[in-house]
């Protein structure tokens, strides 16, 4: 049992799943991903922050859904057949992501990963665990469990509230 | 704790849950036969045999206080089954064991939280004991001066009985039989080690000497694999019968297959195991054969015992995996509608497709009736309980009472059953309380002495319903009426309130029409309490009485939690449920009915009275829904006495939903208390009617 864990996560280990918001490309750790799927009917909840879109039906799972777009403070766009959920699994909570469009999975070797620099201005900054070299190509990683459970969204809902 | 090799934790569970249905068992045995007024054979060995389990399994789990309270009623009961003809001190004997029912589960309570069973039964071991040395006293005496002296016991002013009579057997000695036999546990039964000390502890009692192997089951953890293995196996020699010998082999818990020989010499393996070396049990004792009878009865007394053969027939389920297994059947419906209603398939002739959606359809119906009625569990687990209740209490209050329970095999969902016992229980405490009166008022009222409260459930239709009767001096409409009005709690002209609706008035917060507090009630705290907790679990309470008859109760809850009636709704693009239950009407009305303050709150006046408007699309924020009233259609919610309209663009249907709950993710929006998935796999909100008056009205 532990060495098929094991060998789970090594087979997973130092694989991104990248997608794109805009102009920039981002990647997350593939071992949070559960699934892909298409954009489909959001139930919207009152009284959430604007970037949780609402809820959705999965095969009877009901998961919040969070447009990545307007948690890093973009403008909002219309959704089309390219715009994807990516359902990640973060202790014991699912969400899904809505972003443009997922690209692919790629591996990057942890000696071509770099902390992001000190700067702290950036609103995104924070969210970003490291920057992943391929090529010529650079990809923002992002921390999924921060960008989940920033004390960001404790203090927007005390403020509905 | 245990040092041996075994794991602690699915052990320890084993030992609570093994535990606390002993001692349930063993409460509603005590109480049964203190309502029969004899303590019959069966009940003794059985009683005996609980406390035997008890102290032999708690000494293994070394839990020594409850261990050796169950070791000091052990004795008491067995010297009661040994000198069946004595006397008992009936009353005495029952507190007494109740007294130790209570330690125990206080203990085993306290284990189940965490906490170190730290309890000391000192007192009741030596209470225990001082009645059995009065008990043995009085035997005694009673065999010098036979029947002539029937109350010459130490207290004699207290009733009697006499435990119903057996004839004692001759006492022939016969030769004792050398017997071998092997013993396999059901696989999976898990402490196959500890299984067999319980073999050994049940043979004790009847044989002269034992050996088995492997020796030395409880300290050595290997032995349970041994076990599993090879089986177990003893070699004893007994005065007993054959047939004894087997019957007692035969409550072995878990068993799966047993020979039983009849040998002249112990087997080689044993002998060499334990060489020449006699050994001689220490509780060795002779038991004439009598027993033959008793067990007998514990072949009958089926719904008492624990007999083996029910507990292989019933498996405990942690409810986890049935709520689990609940979310996939309603996966399975919905995904059913999905395909055999899919839009693909629209305007296609499809004969065999649709006889077999037929088919699926009728198979998942029937799955989701039985996940259903896997979840269902009869009210009687909540019912037996006020037996003991109504006991205590009419002993502090002198009062006599009979309870009667009709209907307690009616089912209602394991969720509901958690939250039942509480009110019932304020509900008979108040019946015992102040519905029944004093026996001597009981008298003058040309009423039976002896009270009855009546407790009965019985389905009507979705809903269960609970009552609770006493045939007390029901409710003063008169008191209760000028206690309201003090309280200025009247809204409407006095002539028009009904009888329903000035008894509603008792359930009310700090409403309570006894001037005396007692120890049990009238502090008008209860009846509050039990209105929130029905309320809670989505049911109401209405009450009956009849001045100088009695006072009837009406609980009537759902049958789960699980599923509610609603009313579909829609406002712009989204859909909303409220549940039916907390509707009272809905109506169009023109805008002019409305008026509006200067803040832009709005209100309609409706058979004179004025209430006040809310728009879901206001409050919860909503684009594009119909904004002039007169194309909308107004509901009017009501929770716990407080009244509003709700404004929605229209209603969609009515029907039953399953209730989910919102994403741990997302913090709770109040006035919204779930979702639920609709036929077309579309979502649909609930609305929390209690949070949306409070947060709209306060």
């Amino acid at each position: 049992m532990n060495d098929y864990v094991e060998t789970a996560e090594d087979t997973q280990r130092g694989k991104f799943l990248t997608f794109s918001i805009g102009k920039e490309a981002y990647g997350f750790e593939i071992k949070y991903v559960t699934e892909i799927i298409g954009i489909q009917e959001i139930t919207e909840v009152p009284e959430l922050p604007d970037y949780i879109k609402g809820i959705i039906n999965l095969r009877g799972k009901i998961i919040p859904v969070i447009d990545v777009r307007l948690r890093f403070k973009k403008e909002p766009r219309e959704y089309n057949d390219r715009t994807c959920i990516v359902v990640i699994d973060i202790r014991d909570i699912s969400v899904g992501l809505i972003v443009d469009h997922v690209a692919e999975v790629l591996v990057i070797p942890p000696e071509n990963i770099v902390p992001p620099p000190a700067l702290k201005t950036g609103f995104h900054n924070r969210y970003i665990k490291g920057i992943g070299k391929i090529g010529s190509e650079v990809k923002l990683l992002l921390d999924c469990d921060k960008l989940l459970n920033d004390e960001e969204i404790d203090i927007l809902n005390s403020a509905v509230e | 704790m245990s040092e041996d090799g075994i794991s602690k934790e699915p052990m320890l569970e084993m030992y609570l849950f093994e535990g606390n249905q002993l001692v349930e068992q063993l409460e509603e045995i005590i109480i049964k036969c203190e309502k029969d007024k004899k303590f019959e054979m069966a009940a003794i060995n059985e009683i005996f045999r609980i406390m035997h389990t008890i102290k032999g399994s708690s000494a293994m789990m070394m839990f020594n206080q409850i261990g050796s309270v169950a070791h000091s009623m052990e004795d008491l009961f067995f010297f009661i089954r040994a000198n069946q003809n004595i006397q008992l001190d009936f009353v005495g004997l029952s507190d007494l064991v109740l007294a130790g029912i209570d330690f125990i589960k206080a203990e085993m309570n306290k284990i189940e939280q965490g906490n170190i069973a730290d309890g000391l039964g000192d007192d009741l071991i030596a209470e225990i004991k001082t009645m059995l040395i009065q008990m043995k006293n009085s035997y005694e005496n009673q065999n010098t001066m036979p029947a002539t002296l029937p109350d010459s016991s130490p207290d004699g002013a207290k009733p009697k009985y006499y435990i119903s009579s057996y004839k004692k057997p001759s006492e022939e000695k016969r030769l004792d039989t050398k017997y071998c036999v092997e013993i396999f546990f059901e696989e999976d039964c898990q402490m196959e080690n500890i299984r067999a000390y319980m073999v050994i502890n049940n043979l004790q009692d009847i044989v002269k000497d034992m050996y088995y192997i492997p020796a030395n089951v409880i300290d050595d953890g290997d032995s349970a694999d041994i076990i599993r293995e090879k089986g177990f196996l003893i070699c004893f020699s007994t005065s007993v019968s054959y047939a004894e010998v087997e019957s007692t082999l035969h409550q072995t818990a878990f068993l799966r297959r047993m020979e039983i020989n009849q040998v002249d010499q112990y087997p080689d393996a044993i002998k060499a195991l334990y060489g020449k070396r006699e050994i001689i049990l220490e509780d060795a004792f002779e038991v004439d054969p009598q027993p033959k009878i008793e067990t007998a009865e514990v072949g009958k007394e089926g719904d008492l015992g624990i007999g083996n053969s029910r507990q292989q027939n019933i498996i405990s389920v942690s409810v986890a995996k049935l709520d689990m297994l609940m979310d996939i059947v309603g996966e399975i419906v919905i995904s059913e509608a999905m395909v055999t209603k899919n839009s693909d398939l629209a305007g296609l002739q499809l004969d065999g497709f649709s006889k077999a959606a037929r088919q699926l359809r009728k198979l998942t119906d029937e799955l989701q009736d039985i996940v259903m009625s896997i979840r269902m569990v009869p009210v009687s687990i909540v019912f037996q309980k006020m037996n003991r209740i109504v006991r205590d209490m009419s002993k502090k209050l002198a009062k006599e009472v009979d309870l009667e329970i009709i209907g307690d095999t009616t089912e209602v969902d394991k969720n509901i059953i958690d939250h039942l016992s509480d009110p019932l229980m304020h509900l008979i405490r108040n019946a015992m309380d102040h519905g029944l009166e004093k026996k001597e008022d009981r008298v003058k009222a040309v009423k039976p002495s002896k009270g009855k409260v009546t407790l009965e459930a019985k389905n009507a239709g979705g809903d269960v319903l609970i009552i609770v009767r006493d045939d007390g001096k029901g409710l003063d409409r008169e008191k209760i009426l000028n206690k309201a009005r003090e309280r200025g709690l009247v809204h409407k002209p006095e002539h028009e309130l009904t009888d329903k609706e000035i008894f509603s008035y008792i359930l009310l917060a700090g409403f309570s029409t006894n001037e005396q507090v007692t120890e049990f009630s009238g502090r008008g705290v209860g009846m509050d309490v039990v209105t929130k907790n029905i309320e809670k679990i989505g049911g109401s309470i209405t009450i009956e009485s009849v001045f100088g008859k009695g006072t009837e109760i009406f609980v009537k809850i759902p049958l789960t939690l699980a599923i509610i009636d609603g009313i579909e709704v829609s406002v712009g693009k989204s859909r909303y449920t409220i549940p039916t239950i907390s509707i009272r009407e809905s109506f169009r009305i023109d805008e002019s009915d409305v008026t509006s303050d200067g803040d832009g709150n709005e209100m309609i006046m409706i058979r004179g009275q004025c209430y006040p408007v809310l728009r879901i699309h206001r409050m919860f924020n909503i684009k594009n829904p119909v904004m002039r009233i007169s194309d909308g259609i107004m509901v009017m919610i009501e929770s716990d006495s407080k009244t509003a309209c709700l404004f929605v663009d229209k209603l969609v249907g009515e029907q039953q939903v399953v209730v989910k709950a919102l994403p741990r993710y997302l913090k709770k929006v109040q006035g919204i208390a779930g979702c639920t998935i609709l036929g077309d796999g579309g979502i649909s909100l609930i609305l929390d009617v209690n949070g949306i008056l409070e947060r709209q009205l306060s």
